[in-house]
């Protein structure tokens, strides 16, 4: 039952490993973030600069950092860096933790009686 | 990259408030054409890698091993302003993968239904779902070239679609067109939010229309 158990290592190489392992070796073996939602439009940006020899951070979350130095959405950075968006999630939890970013969750359905807002929007897309 | 943020704007980074519009429909209905027209940028592909968190809809009660599949979904962006930032996804298709779209669907603004007059039952489970929930919709009937042009009245009557929901004529491909079908939402979506001809809910459509045949 455990990871731990031992396996022939020829199920954990190539094809037979699947696209599915990689994700979570990333996130060593988490499937969920540790804090934040971080629904698919959750707006994400970087607050702290960091130089490419970052002790202790992933080239994955070095590459979020600075793709999010212009505010992107959790969909965005997933579709970006190629990874699953339930990856992207438990990395943005990490990098949150640690200063790296900042983010904006979206507000629930009830925020969606907000006249101005259709205002906005209507306006926006009329000027398209 | 542009400008250097120092850390002391720290918690003071005003992000813009991010809006989703789905838009579903059958297989080949246009949904990424759709996306592309509006869309300030190429559509992206994001992929949401779905574990235990489907469990109830796909039966995995008792697998003990972790089953993961994933789902792709196509969607773009359109900048409103300083303010406000839209997303429009494009609902991945299969039946079995609702459980995502109530993900997709909390929050969301309202959604675009589209229909292929070839195949106009493919519609129906995106129309039976955002009723259920309750989630603003619009049909945008997509015409296809070579295809039947129909009167939106029989493409309504085809759908048994509640009057008060708006169906609009389309052309996926063009910018002016999805731009029209987005303002026909977001109208929509307003009167039944903001409650301007809002009735309560569950009442009866006001005529006694019979249904057709």
């Amino acid at each position: 039952m455990s990871i731990f158990d031992e396996q022939p290592e020829s199920q954990w190489v190539g094809d037979e490993a699947g696209p599915i392992v990689r994700p979570y070796v990333l996130t060593r073996g988490r499937t969920e973030p540790s804090r934040g939602r971080f629904d698919l439009i959750t707006l994400v940006v970087t607050i702290r600069q960091v130089s490419s020899r970052e002790p202790g951070l992933d080239p994955e979350c070095l590459a979020i950092v600075r793709l999010c130095l212009q505010a992107q959405s959790v969909a965005e950075i997933a579709a970006h860096t190629n990874l699953p968006a339930g990856t992207v999630r438990v990395l943005l939890s990490d990098l949150l933790d640690q200063g790296f970013i900042a983010m904006q969750e979206p507000h629930s359905e009830t925020d969606m009686h907000d006249e101005r807002l259709y205002r906005a929007v209507l306006d926006g897309l009329r000027a398209l | 990259m542009d400008s250097v943020r120092s850390s002391r704007d720290a918690g003071r980074v005003k992000l813009p408030k991010a809006i989703k519009i789905l838009v579903a429909g059958g297989f080949g209905a246009g949904k990424t054409t759709l996306v592309g027209a509006v869309s300030e940028i190429e559509p992206l592909r994001t992929e949401e890698t779905l574990s235990d968190r489907g469990i109830g809809v796909d039966d995995l009660s008792g697998v003990e091993t972790k089953q993961t599949t994933t789902v792709a979904m196509d969607f773009g962006r359109i900048t409103i302003g300083d303010d406000y930032r839209l997303y429009l996804f494009g609902t991945p298709g299969q039946e079995r993968f609702w459980f995502l779209w109530d993900e997709l669907a909390l929050g969301a603004l309202g959604a675009v239904v589209l229909a292929d007059t070839r195949r106009l039952a493919d519609c129906f489970p995106s129309l039976d779902y955002f009723e259920r929930r309750e989630t603003p919709f619009i049909v945008a009937v997509n015409c296809f070239d070579g295809a039947r042009r129909y009167e939106l009245d029989e493409v309504r009557l085809g759908l048994t679609l509640h009057e008060d929901i708006p169906i609009v004529l389309c052309d996926a491909r063009q910018r002016e067109s999805g731009k029209e079908v987005l303002i026909t939402l977001v109208e929509h979506a307003m009167r039944m939010r903001l409650g301007t001809t809002s009735r309560p809910s569950g009442a009866e459509p006001p005529t006694g229309q019979t249904a057709a045949r």
